[in-house]
């Protein structure tokens, strides 16, 4: 198969972005626009050409996936480390290319009309084109340090995106915050990418991966503290992925970065980048799957299972419509974590690993649906706040519509998208760890509650008095919800199991009836609570708000998760580690070295006196020396 | 003339020329026409290198050697590697580009730029000397303009720090000769004669006990000047006293012949000794740069704070020297020059803010983003470049470092490995503040609405230290396979 | 060569003259005394060069041509140091020796 058309794909971003970046100033904005969209209608087109050619045409070879790479080497290390650059082509970097241009492709389109006539309309397409380039560096990557090199390039365009507001001190604040928390788990994850380097000799995914491969046999050569020095680098690995996905506790920069224009939460912040923790799970996952038995893929599972329990339990309580999606997608993100984590390899027994992915593609959809919807509500009413909004169905007939099919998707009402990959996570989980499965099922019953208290809080309830009437988005902006509330209620009937699977060889997936009964119901009960609750306006919510006492109130503080972090770094770090290292510079380090000078002057000063500049005492001075010299040479000089 | 002397011969001549110059327009005129001439010499070089590399395999190329003190064996050795011409380059560039960013230089602008060049003499001179006495003889020649430069173009407590920098780095002097005298005196270990030469030092078998002695002393003399914890304080005070051409010239490739002589001399020379030392060094090197870091997040005054995040960034360079293998020291070497150009960049942003605001306070600044955008978006990429962002230089030098030092087992190493790592963060967080506070946020002070766009000198002198950071981080592997091929021969005189 | 006085009655004689003249360089005030102070040194010397010579090589006359060397140099230096004294005197009024310390400034 003919791969080397896919390295088009990353580069028509990059040129675009240094097109837009270097002549900011000298392009109008009107162009901008369509030089970012049409630029990435390209890649989309070839990203579908792709997929097409490798799942449908060359892509199976005796029922079996394979793998595609080229590469280049990027820089030499030693004799066997180097860096390459290049592009792997799998099924799931594949579906990740797909996933990557529709919604990117999609909020190109949507942020023609929500950034209209801002000053910065040509550096914003800049930076959406900087982060797609990186993301499907990231995805095509070959090995660690190619998916680190374009890892910390996705975060630094968070970064720049997030900060895009730059004037507000929020945005500033969140911005850093999120580069800083993943910078830290990042931190983790070069560690992991040394030990794995030092340890096997090898950065290759094809080599690290290969199930009969030297790395997976011999995993247990050497040990750490009882464990296997490649497991503790696949912790380290999977604290990189927690912190870009916000797993719990490294979640707490999510939240903040919807700070950012809604257009780039779409993206960055709920379809691909935040997954990029999950596809790194899953690109390493045969390592986590055959090494120690699956002890690292356990801590996801628990991680990933708890997150989503905890996110979903906050979402409850927000009143920020982005936040309760930004908590939204946490909880689903651990959704995927955990399916990863149950996940056997092969057959039918990798039916976890599939389902991840497949809530990683369906989510995408509904989730970037749920935000550019709630873009336009924002668009429509200039706040954030559930309080300002109310009775917008009338005003917003395709927001609303859209917004409602995203809702029932990620609620898993059958038939829509979301209810095929989250029933099949269940049973992934249901099969390996009934645990995590009751937890999957009550995080399924939060979802739909919390996102249908949201959604009645915005479109019904009782309407509040705008200042300007709102209005139905322009059709730069209808238009990508309506292509993404179509692909939320049809992405769900894509055979999944026959194309991405852990061991890439395909299965039959059959639909688990009373597992599928449960979720559904669960999801049902969560809506009609909700439907209780909000539709009208009543206090039911309030009372049993105080019903919950402190613990509402906890859940509304976000577990003082914030607190803790912001007591850390400005209460220790700067406090008790910066300032006194600064002080302690200043006063023993430097007051040393000036020190040595006073006391140098000091010394001088005092023996100066000795130069009176008088003949006679220099005489006395040179007789007695002449004395003292005699006496020495004549007695006390050994002959 | 030969490629290499005429490093020597170019600067003098330009400096001769100075000497008739009447008055600004002039000096800076002949400053330019000589810092291009260097710098297209240093390009011609890197092929010229290339080339001869292809078919000549000593360990320096376009070697010449000139008795020059016949009794004590004293010779005008030159010769280069790849090191050398890497080195050669960034200091090209950096003198160049300090001439752009001094182009408004009103006062005593001849004895300005004379100075600077003096300086740069010494620079180019010690970077190509093979012969350890010229190289010091280079050394001094190279700190001693320093001192003026500081004392009378600065601004602040310009005395005092001008004082307390070429004390310093005297006393390290003083230290430094005693390192070199032993060598010499030790250098005819195998009998023969006694000789400055490097290359034929590294023959002899200097005897342990030797090594053990005078490692200490030849590290320690050049490791003060390459801002080694606690020897680092005359630095953040230098840098901020001195003119911005000055400081980025200090700091972009003054400190870098500290990492180079360590190399070059204490390395190669005393590797026994070395490993003896070794682990002391390790400590001091890694206590400097975490130390730097978490100096740098606390302080207010930008230059303080790069002077701080050079202790840091070049702390990683001794650590990674003390590393002892090829990708380590690959990863010192590219580290040397990424943070010479990227030092260099900030210092001439820092300089072009200052000049405009007259503050170099980050509480007093805000918003600057809107204001001068070029300036502030230059400030955000060098920002990027220096928390070692993929696609900048800073990353290529710091992945080498970390995967060379991880190659060195036992629990001592993998911490202090480990610890040298948690920079990448604490760097981002001092950055990041820099960035949020003084180019985002709200304009503080009404009278910077007006500030004055940047000028075509200003763009040129920071695209000239901008590209090679891009070219560097985005295709590093020339430069550095160009290192490496270099490096083998001093690597089998560690083996 | 003198008949019942051995060479160490007239060593013991020089050398006594010789502290007389450091004791009295390093305690008089006055310049005029430290210069005389000087000559009783010089003058000490000289009488040793010649009685050495006389005692221990009496054929030969390097002793006594060294003595009439010193005497003239004495001379000299006396009448230079003289002028200097006058010269200084003009100025300060004064030939203490801790008046002269003015010269330093």
């Amino acid at each position: 198969m003919d791969i080397s058309y896919i390295i088009l794909i990353p580069i028509i971003p990059l040129v675009v972005f240094l097109l837009l970046g270097i002549f900011n100033q000298k392009i109008k904005p009107g162009i901008s626009g369509y030089v970012g969209v049409f630029g990435l209608l390209a890649s989309t087109t070839l990203s579908f050409y792709a997929a097409y050619q490798y799942f449908f045409v060359y892509g199976k070879v005796d029922g079996v996936f394979q793998t595609f790479s080229e590469k280049t080497v990027w820089m030499n290390f030693t004799d066997t480390l180097h860096i390459d650059m290049g592009i792997l082509v799998d099924p799931i970097s594949v579906m990740m290319l797909v996933v990557v241009s529709v919604v990117s492709l999609m909020v190109h389109m949507y942020s023609r009309g929500y950034m209209k006539g801002d000053e910065g309309y040509t550096k914003f397409f800049a930076f959406l084109s900087l982060f797609t380039f990186s993301m499907y560096g990231l995805v095509l990557a070959t090995n660690l340090f190619q998916i680190y090199i374009f890892w910390e390039l996705v975060g630094v365009s968070s970064y720049l995106l997030i900060g895009y507001y730059y004037t507000k001190t929020a945005a500033i604040a969140a911005a850093k915050k999120a580069f800083i928390v993943t910078r830290f788990a990042d931190f983790g994850f070069l560690i992991g990418i040394l030990i794995i380097g030092f340890y096997t000799g090898t950065f290759d995914f094809e080599t690290l991966n290969n199930p009969e491969g030297s790395v997976i046999l011999n995993w247990a050569a050497t040990s750490f503290m009882g464990l296997s020095v490649i497991t503790w680098a696949l912790i380290l690995i999977f604290i990189g992925g927690a912190g870009k996905s916000a797993m719990f506790p490294l979640h707490i920069w999510l939240p903040d970065a919807m700070e950012g224009p809604t257009p780039v939460s779409a993206l960055i912040h709920a379809a691909t980048m935040v997954v990029a923790g999950v596809f790194l799970v899953a690109r390493l996952f045969p390592m986590f799957y055959f090494v120690e038995d699956g002890f690292a893929l356990n801590i996801v599972a628990y991680v990933g299972a708890f997150s989503a329990l905890f996110a979903a339990i906050i979402a409850i309580t927000q009143t920020d419509i982005k936040r309760v999606l930004a908590f939204s997608t946490m909880s689903q993100l651990g959704y995927m974590m955990l399916a990863l984590g149950v996940s056997g390899y092969e057959g039918h027994e990798g039916v976890g690993y599939m389902a991840s992915m497949f809530h990683l593609f369906t989510h995408a959809m509904f989730k970037a649906l749920l935000f550019l919807g709630a873009g336009s509500v924002i668009h429509a009413v200039h706040s954030n706040y559930l309080k300002d909004m109310g009775g917008l169905r009338k005003y917003m007939p395709i927001t609303n519509i859209t917004f409602l099919i995203a809702a029932l998707a990620i609620a898993g009402v059958p038939p829509l998208a979301g209810f095929w990959s989250k029933d099949e996570i269940l049973v992934a989980a249901f099969e390996h760890n009934k645990l995590i499965y009751y937890v999957g099922v009550f995080v399924a019953g939060l979802t739909a509650f919390y996102m249908f208290r949201i959604y009645f809080g915005i479109f019904w309830g009782k309407e509040r008095t705008y200042d300007h009437k709102p209005k139905e988005s322009p059709l730069s902006m209808t238009l990508p919800l309506i292509v993404l509330a179509f692909l939320s209620v049809t992405a769900g009937f894509i055979p999944f199991s026959e194309f991405v699977t852990a061991d890439k060889a395909g299965f039959e997936a059959h639909l688990n009836y009373p597992l599928a009964a449960v979720a559904t119901g669960v999801g049902l009960i969560g809506i009609v609570l909700a439907w209780i609750f909000y539709k009208n306006e009543n206090s039911l919510s309030d009372r049993y708000a105080k019903a919950f006492g402190p613990l509402y109130k906890w859940a509304s503080d976000k577990f003082y998760f914030d607190e803790i972090y912001m007591f850390v770094a400005k209460k220790i770090l700067f406090k008790r580690v910066s300032e006194p290292i600064a002080k302690f510079d200043k006063k023993y380090v430097d007051g040393t070295m000036v020190g040595i000078g006073n006391k140098t002057v000091l010394t001088s000063k005092k023996i100066k006196g000795i130069q009176s500049g008088k003949v006679q005492d220099y005489a006395f001075a040179f007789i007695a020396g002449v004395v003292v010299l005699a006496l020495v040479f004549i007695y006390l000089w050994p002959n | 003339m030969d490629i290499l002397s005429l490093f020597i011969v170019v600067p003098v001549l330009t400096i001769l020329v100075l000497v008739f110059t009447r008055n600004l327009k002039q000096a800076r005129l002949v400053s330019v026409v000589g810092s291009l001439v260097q710098l297209g010499m240093a390009i011609n070089l890197v092929f010229a290198y290339l080339k001869e590399r292809a078919i000549n395999s000593d360990i320096m190329v376009f070697t010449k050697d000139v008795v020059w003190f016949e009794q004590f064996n004293i010779h005008y050795t030159i010769g280069v590697d790849g090191i050398s011409v890497a080195l050669l380059l960034l200091t090209a560039i950096v003198v160049l580009a300090g001439v752009f960013i001094s182009w408004k230089m009103y006062d005593l602008p001849k004895e300005f730029f004379i100075s600077l060049i003096v300086l740069s003499i010494g620079v180019y001179g010690f970077f190509i000397s093979i012969d350890l006495f010229t190289m010091f003889v280079f050394f001094e020649i190279a700190v001693i303009p320093m001192y003026l430069l500081i004392g009378i173009w600065g601004s602040g407590p310009k005395e005092y720090s001008a004082m307390k920098l070429t004390l310093m780095l005297m006393g390290a002097s003083a230290v430094l000769l005693v390192g070199i005298l032993g060598i010499y005196f030790n250098s005819n270990a195998d009998g023969g004669a006694l000789t400055f030469n490097i290359l034929e030092i590294a023959k002899a078998n200097i005897p342990f006990e030797v090594q053990k002695l005078f490692f200490p002393l030849t590290f320690i003399g050049f490791a003060v000047i390459g801002a080694l914890f606690p020897f680092h304080t005359w630095s953040p005070d230098g840098h901020a006293s001195a003119p911005t051409a000055v400081s980025m010239l200090h700091a972009g490739v003054l400190m870098k012949l500290g990492g180079y002589g360590v190399f070059r001399v204490a390395m190669y020379l005393l590797p026994e000794g070395a490993l003896h030392w070794s682990w002391i060094f390790i400590i001091l090197s890694v206590i400097g740069v975490v130390y730097g870091a978490f100096s740098a997040i606390k302080q207010t005054d930008l230059k303080y704070i790069n002077a701080y995040s050079s202790v840091s960034h070049l702390g990683l360079v001794l650590f990674a020297l003390l590393m002892l293998n090829k990708t380590a020291w690959n990863g010192a070497i590219l580290q040397s020059l990424s943070h010479g150009f990227m030092t260099a960049l900030f210092f001439a942003l820092i300089g072009m803010i200052y000049s405009r605001t007259h503050t170099r306070d980050i509480t007093k600044l805000g918003g600057l983003l809107k204001v001068i955008p070029f300036i502030s978006v230059i400030y955000v990429i060098a920002g990027l470049a220096s928390l070692g962002l993929p696609g900048f230089s800073g990353f290529v030098a710091e992945m080498n470092i970390f995967v060379g030092a991880f190659q060195q087992e036992g629990l001592f190493m993998r911490i202090a490995t480990i610890l040298s790592v948690s920079v990448i963060v604490i760097t981002a967080v001092y950055i990041l503040r820099v960035v949020g506070i003084m180019l985002m946020g709200p304009i503080k002070n009404e009278s910077y609405l007006t500030l004055e766009k940047v000028t075509w000198y200003e763009r040129f002198g920071i695209l000239l230290l901008l590209i090679p950071i891009v070219g560097i981080g985005v295709a590093p592997l020339w430069l550095s396979d160009m290192i490496l091929e270099s490096l083998q021969p001093f690597i089998q005189g560690l083996l | 060569m003198i008949q019942g006085i051995s060479i160490y009655e007239i060593l013991t004689v020089t050398t006594v003259l010789f502290f007389i003249g450091v004791y009295g360089f390093l305690t008089r005030k006055n310049l005029i005394s430290m210069l005389i102070s000087v000559e009783l040194i010089l003058n000490a010397s000289v009488v040793n060069f010649v009685v050495i010579n006389k005692y221990l090589y009496p054929d030969m006359l390097q002793g006594a041509v060294y003595a009439i060397f010193i005497i003239a140099v004495a001379a000299a230096e006396t009448a230079l140091a003289i002028s200097i004294i006058i010269n200084l005197y003009r100025q300060i009024n004064s030939v203490e020796v801790k008046d002269t310390e003015v010269m330093k400034h």
